[in-house]
C-alpha cells in the first residue's frame, strides 16, 4: 500500500495490472460476487434487478431511436411514421421503446407492492426508499415527455392538460404554465425542450439508480420474513445464487415483453395519437397512458382545481415520509395479520382507481374514485400509524436459516452442519 | 478594533475567518444565481414567439348565429355572431346565480359580436359549441368534454369543474368589419 498501489487478487496479469490502479474488478467481486445476500429471498425479489435491465432496454433502444426522430411540431408525427415505415428494424425499436415504458412500470409497482408488503421501507432503509421515490418520480416524468414526441393528438392533449396543472398554483400558476410552454400554448419550443429533457433525464435516473443501489449494499437487503441476518448461516452469496435467480425472472420478464412487442404493441396506447396534434381540436375523450391512471382519477375525484392537483401530488409525496408513518418495527407483514388485510384493500383502492381514471368523468366512477382515494390517503395517514400500536403481531422466527431449514422444529443434522462450518 | 484584527481572536463571537467565509459564501451564492437566471429565462417565451402577438380578423362573412375560430398566439380564439335571443338569455342571468359573477355587458364590446380564449379554464382542453352541429351544453353557449364543463352563451361557467370564465383577451373594432387581438 506504501505505493499508493491495490493489492489485487487477480490471477490475469493485465487485469491485475488494472485492477492495482483502479480496483473496479475488486469491487465488483465484493459487490455483486460474495455480498452477502439473504438466502430466502422468493421471486418478488427479482423486481430490482428487472427495472435495472429495463433502465438500460430504454436508454439503448432511445439512443438509436432519436437518430431518426425530428425534434419539430411539423415534422415529429411524418418521422415517427417514417421510422416506423422506413427505417430498417424501426418499428421494432420503437414498439421495444414504447411497450418498454409499461414494462418498466409494471415491473416498479411491483418492485414498489414488495416494498409495501415486507416493509423494505423501515429502517435502517429509509433513505434506500426515499431514493427509490425520487426514481419514481423521474421516470413519470421522463414517461409523458416521451408521450409527447410523437405529436399525435394524445401527446399534444395530454401535454396541454399536465402542463396546465400547474395553472392551479395561486398567483404564479400562469407565469409558470408560459415558462414551461415557452410560449401561449404547447407549441414548438415545448416539444424541443421535452426531447431535450426526455433525453437528459435517464442519464438522472441512472446516477440516482447507482446511489439507490449503493445505500442498498450499506444495509444489506430485506427479505421475506423481514429481519436482519444474524450470521453466515443465514446468508449466500450473491453469485451465482441470486445471479441465478434473477436469470430465471428475467427469461419470464423477456417473454412477457416479447408477446407484448410482438403480438400486442398497440394494445397499451391510445389510438388517437396516431392522429397528428391539432391544436384547435380537443379528442372526446382524453386518458394518460395506464401508468398514470391511478393518480388521474385522484386529480378527477376532487371537485376543486387546486385541490385535485394537490391531492394527486400529494398521493406520491407522501411515499416520502411513509418511513415514519408505520409506526410498527415489524417489517414483514407475514407477521403483521391485521396490517395486511388493510395492505391488500390499499392495493384494491390502487386497481380501481387505475379502473376509473380510463373512465368518464362520470356516475358512477367519480363516486367509486372518491371512495377509492379517500382510503389510499386513509391507510397510510391514519391506518398505518395506529396500528403500530394496536396491533398484535405474530411471533418472529428467532433466524433466517431456522424456517427455511423445516418450520421451526428441530433441525437435520445435515441440513445445518453445512452453514455453520462457515460460522 | 486592533484586537479584533488579531487572528482567531474572537470578538462578539465572530472572527476575521468567519467573516471571510461569510462573504465568500455570500459572493459565490450571487454568482451562481446570476449565472442560473439566463438559463432560466432562456425558457421563456423568445422574441419571435412574442412578436407574432397580434392577429387581425375580417369578421363581415360571419352571419347571425354562427361563429368561427381564430388563432391567436397558437391559441384557439371563438368569435360568435350572436342572434339577439344569446343576448337576452344571457343579461337575464341574475349575477347570484354565477360561479364567477361578471355582467354580459362587461364581457363584450359591442352586444351581437363575444369574442373569447376558446380554452377551457380547468385544464386547457377546447370545449364544443362552435359548430351548429356540436353539444352545447345546458345553457345555450359551450360545453367541455373534457370533464364537463359548461358555459352559457356569455362564455361564463355555469356547471363543471372550470373556476372561472372563459377569458376575454385583449382585442378592438378596427373598423366595424375587422377586429384586431392582442
Amino acid at each position: 500500500m506504501a505505493s499508493g498501489l491495490h493489492e489485487s487478487d487477480v490471477a490475469n496479469p493485465v487485469l491485475r495490472w488494472i485492477d492495482a490502479r483502479l480496483p473496479v474488478i475488486t469491487m465488483m467481486q465484493k459487490e455483486y460476487g460474495t455480498f452477502p445476500t439473504p438466502r430466502n429471498f422468493n421471486y418478488f425479489w427479482n423486481f430490482g434487478a428487472l427495472a435495472m435491465v429495463n433502465l438500460l432496454i430504454m436508454i439503448a433502444t432511445g439512443v438509436f431511436l432519436a437518430m431518426n426522430y425530428t425534434p419539430h411540431t411539423s415534422m415529429a408525427f411524418d418521422s415517427v411514421e417514417r421510422i416506423m415505415r422506413d427505417v430498417n428494424f424501426g418499428w421494432l425499436l420503437r414498439y421495444v421503446h414504447a411497450n418498454g415504458a409499461s414494462m418498466f412500470f409494471i415491473v416498479v409497482y411491483i418492485h414498489i407492492w414488495r416494498g409495501l408488503y415486507y416493509g423494505s421501507y423501515k429502517a435502517p432503509r429509509e433513505l434506500l426508499w426515499m431514493l427509490g421515490v425520487v426514481i419514481f418520480l423521474l421516470m413519470m416524468a421522463t414517461a409523458f415527455m416521451g408521450y409527447v414526441l410523437p405529436w399525435g393528438q394524445m401527446s399534444f392533449w395530454g401535454a396541454t392538460v399536465i402542463t396546465n396543472l400547474f395553472s392551479a398554483l395561486p398567483l404564479i400558476g400562469p407565469d409558470i404554465v408560459t415558462w414551461l410552454w415557452g410560449g401561449f400554448s404547447v407549441d414548438n419550443p415545448t416539444l424541443n425542450r421535452f426531447y431535450s429533457l426526455h433525453y437528459l433525464l435517464p442519464f438522472v435516473i441512472f446516477g440516482v439508480v447507482f446511489l439507490h443501489v449503493a445505500a442498498l449494499h450499506i444495509t444489506g437487503s430485506n427479505n421475506p420474513l423481514g429481519i436482519d441476518p444474524k450470521g453466515p448461516q443465514d446468508t449466500v452469496p450473491f453469485h451465482p445464487y441470486y445471479t441465478a435467480k434473477d436469470s430465471v425472472g428475467l427469461i419470464a420478464y423477456f417473454v412477457v415483453f416479447a408477446i407484448l412487442v410482438f403480438f400486442f404493441p398497440n394494445m397499451l396506447g391510445h389510438p388517437d395519437n396516431y392522429i397528428p396534434a391539432n391544436p384547435l381540436v380537443t379528442p372526446a375523450h382524453i386518458v394518460p397512458e395506464w401508468y398514470f391512471l391511478p393518480f388521474y382519477a385522484i386529480l378527477r375525484a376532487v371537485p376543486d382545481k387546486l385541490g385535485g392537483v394537490a391531492l394527486m401530488f400529494g398521493s406520491i409525496a407522501i411515499l416520502f415520509v411513509l418511513p415514519w408513518l408505520d409506526t410498527s418495527p415489524v417489517r414483514s407483514m407475514r407477521f403483521r395479520p391485521v396490517a395486511k388485510i388493510f395492505l391488500f384493500l390499499w392495493l384494491i383502492a390502487f386497481f380501481v382507481l387505475l379502473y376509473c381514471g380510463g373512465k368518464p368523468p362520470e356516475e358512477p366512477f367519480v363516486t367509486i374514485a372518491r371512495v377509492a382515494a379517500a382510503y389510499y390517503f386513509l391507510y397510510f395517514l391514519v391506518i398505518l400509524p395506529l396500528l403500530g400500536r394496536l396491533e398484535r403481531p405474530l411471533p418472529l422466527p428467532e433466524s433466517i436459516a431456522r424456517p427455511v431449514l423445516r418450520g421451526g422444529g428441530p433441525l437435520p443434522v445435515g441440513a445445518m452442519s453445512k452453514p455453520m462450518e462457515k460460522a | 478594533m486592533a484586537d479584533s484584527m488579531a487572528p482567531g481572536a474572537p470578538e462578539d463571537g465572530g472572527t476575521r475567518r468567519d467573516f471571510l467565509q461569510l462573504v465568500t459564501a455570500s459572493f459565490a451564492a450571487v454568482g451562481v444565481g446570476a449565472l442560473v437566471w439566463p438559463f432560466i429565462s432562456s425558457m421563456n417565451p423568445a422574441r419571435d414567439v412574442l412578436a407574432l402577438s397580434t392577429t387581425e380578423v375580417d369578421i363581415a362573412p360571419i352571419a347571425v348565429g354562427s361563429a368561427i375560430t381564430a388563432v391567436w398566439r397558437g391559441k384557439p380564439i371563438f368569435i360568435r355572431h350572436r342572434t339577439q335571443k344569446e343576448i337576452d338569455e344571457a343579461r337575464a342571468v341574475p349575477l347570484d346565480q354565477l360561479r364567477d359573477p361578471q355582467t354580459d355587458q362587461s364581457r363584450v364590446k359591442k352586444p351581437e359580436w363575444l369574442v373569447m380564449i376558446g380554452i377551457c379554464t380547468h385544464l386547457g382542453c377546447v370545449p364544443l359549441g362552435q359548430k351548429p352541429t356540436d353539444p352545447k351544453g345546458p345553457f345555450d353557449g359551450w360545453f367541455c368534454p373534457c370533464h364537463g364543463s359548461a358555459y352559457d352563451s356569455s362564455g361564463r361557467i355555469r356547471q363543471g369543474p372550470a373556476p372561472t370564465n372563459l377569458a376575454i383577451p385583449d382585442y378592438a373594432f378596427e373598423t366595424d368589419t375587422k377586429i384586431r387581438i392582442g
